[in-house]
């Protein structure tokens, strides 16, 4: 092999920098814990329904919902709910930030619900507040 | 007597105490808006129809009554407030000339020609911004509501070029700073998309009325014009009725009561 002196400690050199994140990260468990509301018990479906398909149940509820006119879920269990993520859903997750945001943060996703959608059914006003100014610029 | 008296003013001072702080609950918690929450019960009894329409007796709107209902309107959606060109509309009014321009009337009576006229989307049979819709964001329901699906708009503006009664608005900007009266029980829109009225689709699916209608008091019919015995059959059996720009071929679901 040609270069042999430089392509070996390159190439471990390389590999050492890859695994530099596995390293970091090696035996430190990867826990987020979002606050659950303290007044209620059940969530719609279980929790380990909820962590893995929330975004599938909510994908269906926005398409039964506004597409058919389907507005009540019923569960596994035979519950009624009704098919709203600011209603239902932040109406018993009272706090997006202690809740949506500690798993999505960490994960690093970012849905854009909230740009349309209300972070709780008591919000007093939208966010960003209104202006009080009336321009109308971008 | 004297001393019945001193106690009277002083009950209706602490009276008087106790009225001005309930005034002031707009600095408390109470949100602006907001009735209870709707339940899964509510939607149980929702409306359903075969095709929704609504008759309008102009005569009985007064360009105060037609802010009522806009007011009412735009509350309960979130509309937001925005001067100028980039205003954005789900109910508003207009002159008979603005209103109804293919009706080329010469000698029209003063008081329809000089009358305000409320309008809204049409809710069209053959809906033209259906049809140019390219991501099917707006179709149209099997009782005959044009409802749009706000989270599918790309914003293209084919449906506001395509519709001929200007009853769409787009989102130049993110309108949430221009929302002054703030329902925390529907959502707002987002920067990029076209909104419009959706008939109140989702106060007839928990058994309520549009609320123009409730605003507008007697004014405006809402019912099944698939129903021979509906309310706004009736109504339109008993009174000569035009719809707006016939030409257009799109044939509305909302009837004008000269």
């Amino acid at each position: 092999m040609y270069n042999a002196k430089y392509i070996i400690p390159g190439i471990l050199f390389f590999l050492a920098l890859i695994f530099v994140p596995v390293g970091y990260n090696m035996g430190k468990s990867f826990d987020v814990k979002p606050e659950l509301p303290k007044d209620q018990k059940d969530c719609i479906e279980d929790v380990q329904v909820m962590r893995d398909k929330h975004m599938q149940i909510l994908n269906d509820w926005r398409n039964s919902a506004v597409r058919d006119g389907e507005r009540i879920y019923v569960n596994s269990k035979g519950k009624k709910y009704v098919k709203s993520l600011t209603n239902t859903c932040l109406g018993c997750h009272k706090d997006k930030a202690k809740f949506c945001d500690r798993c999505h943060d960490t994960v690093g996703v970012n849905p854009y619900c909230f740009d349309c959608h209300n972070i709780t059914p008591n919000q007093k006003s939208p966010i960003p507040p209104a202006q009080t100014g009336e321009e109308g610029g971008h | 007597m004297k001393s019945n008296r001193r106690e009277f003013l002083k009950l209706a001072a602490v009276s008087a105490m106790g009225v001005g702080a309930a005034r002031l609950g707009f600095l408390g918690d109470a949100p602006a808006f907001a009735g209870p929450l709707p339940t899964a019960a509510d939607f149980e009894k929702g409306f359903k129809a075969k095709h929704w329409g609504m008759a309008v007796f102009s005569a009985k709107f007064t360009p105060e009554l037609i802010e009522k209902c806009r007011t009412a309107c735009h509350t309960e959606h979130n509309v937001p407030d925005i001067p100028g060109k980039k205003q954005i509309k789900w109910f508003w009014g207009a002159s008979y000339h603005e209103a109804f321009p293919t009706e080329q009337g010469q000698f029209l009576s003063e008081d329809v020609e000089h009358r305000e006229f409320p309008l809204l989307c049409n809710h069209c049979e053959q809906p033209m911004c259906v049809r140019v819709c390219p991501t099917q964001a707006t179709f149209q329901r099997p009782d005959g509501i044009v409802m749009m699906d706000f989270h599918r708009c790309i914003g293209c503006r084919y449906c506001m070029a395509g519709c001929p009664f200007g009853a769409r608005s787009f989102n130049f900007q993110d309108p949430r700073p221009f929302i002054h009266n703030f329902n925390p029980h529907y959502p707002t829109r987002m920067r990029g998309v076209v909104e419009k009225c959706d008939f109140c689709a989702e106060r007839l699916a928990i058994g309520k009325l549009p609320v123009c209608v409730e605003a507008a008091g007697g004014a405006l019919v809402f019912g099944d014009l698939g129903d021979e015995n509906s309310d706004i059959r009736k109504v339109l059996r008993e009174h000569f009725a035009i719809r707006r720009k016939p030409d257009a071929g799109t044939s509305p679901s909302v009837y004008y009561i000269l």
